[in-house]
């Protein structure tokens, strides 16, 4: 029984020049938004930014990004057939797509 | 052309930092050392500790009377003849002192009656694991490590740090050039010991219980840097992996604890329990170890016993609500959350790449055979031998580590300078900001397949033909890579870390590979169905090196305390 999420991701370098790409994304139920993104990566551009290590467990929390404007897990978040809008954390720098710099400062390098 | 490169020195340098490089990072501090505590992920987040479910084993005898040495004999028998007795007499002799040294910095083991509770696991004689409820071992021992790390003196933590090479001058390590990704620049690192503590291979693997940066890195820095591997061929599955329904918040082997805390059916489609006809008669128990459990299931399969998803099925359905709630409280919900209610159905389960037995080859100090070089955790090679007993897994990390931190720390204090070859570093340097010309390459399907290759043709059960096809691909895989890195060299490029996974995980994919194809037998982990049985003269070691002409394999005896000498 598979269904289509339609995920409008914000891509970009610097916060203030990004754009949105849709992505039409197969899935079956119970599958996570996570899922939907290695997805993406792996059959449509590999250059998706998203920050991620366990996969599924919700150990490493990684993976935070906002859907529909709210922080979420990509990891336990699942993916629904409706639009769905992927953005990263509002509150912390931007690196790339959907990945920021969430390390506390004394456990990032610096020169 | 020649990239600017960040330059910082250290005392000790830490790749990895899971159990076995904060409790390494620990030591070294304590013994006062500068440490560089690197990882490509966050700091004490990834890698293979965070994950682990329930058991630490160790001869702690709080409950049941016990000695290191009835904890090393199951070890060796574990092992089926292969172990490194030094590196298992070491994980099983210091295992107490680690686990105590954690329960003061706070880890909170669970406790029955004020002592420490052991739990009886596969293949030991007593129980002998401790643990953190509700399946919180791994972050709990991730977060004490953290704690103790952060209260050290001299620890600079330093994430999103990929290490690219190892570097050399005169023969020795004397540090490692690294991709930092949030900035996209290269970053050379002199030290005066080098500690690889990047864990195992999994990620090689389609299904696998380890996080996505465990694809052996560390394997491919030593190799590449002339330390050698051992065991290369012992890829462990863990046979009860999680397959269906779908099951998101939880790590896949999150049933093992639902095994020794409520035993649970192990059943083919048939509705019988079927390891008795593999050997062992569980009637409810958990007692079948992990490369017997895990051949079980995949001839079940074979057989046409599977489940739906190819797998088995594990009931729990005999246990109450209330037992279920007594023994994994707030999880009951999680898997309610998931539309999974254990009194009213199975789950399907499958075998999942999840340990390596491999790795370093290491001395009791942890000592590489290049000076310099130091290793802890899974990283090192032979301790387990052929098949890893539960619950050392942990307990290596904490040992391991404690030991490599020492052992780098001895070293520093006989160097007063840093013999870093800046000319040795610039061959990677200009590796990291090169460019190649794949831009049409989709390196996230190439990882896809190299892990659809290892699971289909290098997993549980292998055959000559199988390897030889999975050889080929590697080969053409490593082709298609080419020299050069693609992408832009721009912050987080996903495209340019695929490709420098490619670059490790097809070196190692190709050291179990040929490994496995040159073991003539069926032993622990490695099985060949066309080689059936185990022969009294493989009794030996398979050693892999990187030569001027490729990898190559020698035999070489196990190593027993008296072949030490």
């Amino acid at each position: 029984m598979t269904s289509i999420a339609n995920l409008k991701i914000w891509r970009g370098e610097s916060a203030d020049a990004g754009r949105w790409e849709h992505y039409e994304v197969p899935f079956e139920p119970g599958q996570s938004v996570l899922d939907g993104l290695r997805w993406i990566r792996t059959t449509r551009d590999p250059s998706l930014a998203i920050r991620f290590s366990c996969i599924n467990a919700n150990a490493c929390k990684e993976c935070m990004i906002e859907l529909d404007g709210t922080t979420v897990y990509a990891c336990t978040a699942r993916l629904a057939a409706r639009e769905m809008t992927l953005t990263p954390l509002s509150n912390k720098r931007l690196v790339r797509d959907l990945v920021t710099e969430i390390a506390p400062p004394a456990e990032r390098f610096v020169k | 052309m020649s990239a600017a490169a960040t330059h910082v020195e250290t005392d000790v340098l830490i790749i990895g930092s899971g159990g076995a490089g904060m409790y390494a990072a620990i030591e070294a501090a304590r013994a006062g050392c500068s440490v560089l505590l690197a990882d490509r992920s966050l700091i004490g987040r990834g890698g293979a500790t965070v994950m682990a479910q329930m058991t630490v084993a160790v001869a702690l005898g709080s409950e049941t009377p016990d000695h290191w040495s009835f904890h090393y004999n199951d070890t060796l028998e574990a092992g089926r003849g292969l172990c490194d007795e030094r590196l298992a007499r070491l994980l099983c002799e210091e295992g107490p002192a680690c686990i105590r040294e954690m329960e003061n910095w706070g880890i909170g083991w669970a406790r029955k009656d004020g002592r420490i509770t052991q739990a009886f696991a596969p293949g030991h004689d007593r129980p002998r694991c401790v643990y953190v409820d509700f399946l919180n071992t791994g972050p709990a021992v991730s977060k004490t490590l953290r704690g103790a790390v952060t209260r050290s003196k001299g620890i600079r933590k330093a994430g999103d740090l990929v290490v690219v090479d190892l570097v050399q001058a005169g023969g020795e390590v004397t540090g490692a050039v690294a991709w930092h990704m949030s900035s996209g620049a290269p970053v050379t690192i002199a030290a005066k010991a080098t500690i690889v503590a990047t864990g195992g291979l999994t990620r090689l693997y389609r299904r696998n219980s380890a996080s996505a940066n465990m694809g052996g890195d560390g394997y491919a820095l030593a190799l590449r840097a002339g330390a050698p591997l051992i065991d290369m061929e012992f890829v462990q599955f863990f046979p009860i992996g999680h397959l269906a329904p779908r099951l998101i918040g939880m790590d896949p082997i999150m049933w093992d604890p639902f095994r020794y805390k409520l035993g649970g059916r192990l059943l083919n489609s048939e509705g019988e329990e079927f390891t008795a006809r593999y050997g062992v008669s569980e009637e409810g128990r958990y007692v079948t170890t992990r490369d017997v459990a895990t051949y079980a299931i995949v001839k079940e399969v074979e057989a046409g016993r599977g489940s739906p998803h190819g797998g088995a099925y594990l009931s729990f359905e005999h246990c109450s609500e209330s037992a279920l709630r007594q023994a994994f409280g707030p999880v009951i919900d999680r898997l309610a959350n998931n539309q999974i209610d254990l009194t009213r159905m199975p789950i399907e389960v499958a075998p999942i790449a999840h340990y390596h037995m491999g790795g370093v080859i290491a001395d009791e100090r942890m000592a590489t055979e290049v000076a310099g070089l130091f290793v802890a955790g899974e990283a090192v090679g032979g301790a387990n031998g052929a098949n890893r007993l539960s619950g050392n897994a942990i307990t290596e990390a904490l040992v391991f580590g404690r030991r490599a931190g020492r052992s780098a720390a001895e070293r520093v204090k006989r160097m007063p300078t840093h013999p870093f070859g800046a000319e040795a570093a610039r061959p990677t340097i200009d590796l990291i900001a090169a460019s190649g010309d794949g831009d049409d390459l989709n390196t996230a399907a190439m990882i896809e397949r190299l892990q659809a290759t290892m699971a289909d043709d290098v997993g549980p059960l292998r055959t000559q033909a199988r390897l030889a096809r999975a050889l080929a691909a590697i080969d053409e895989m490593t082709r298609t890579l080419g020299a050069r890195p693609m992408g832009d060299n721009k912050p987080f490029d996903l495209r340019r870390l695929d490709w420098f996974d490619l670059r490790n995980m097809l070196l190692v994919a190709r050291a179990v590979t040929m490994s496995a194809l040159a073991r003539g037998e069926s032993r622990g982990a490695h099985q060949r169905e066309d080689l059936p049985g185990m022969l009294s003269q493989w009794r030996l070691n398979q050693v892999a090196r990187l030569e001027s002409g490729g990898l190559a394999l020698t035999p070489a005896p196990v190593v027993t305390p008296a072949a030490a000498q």
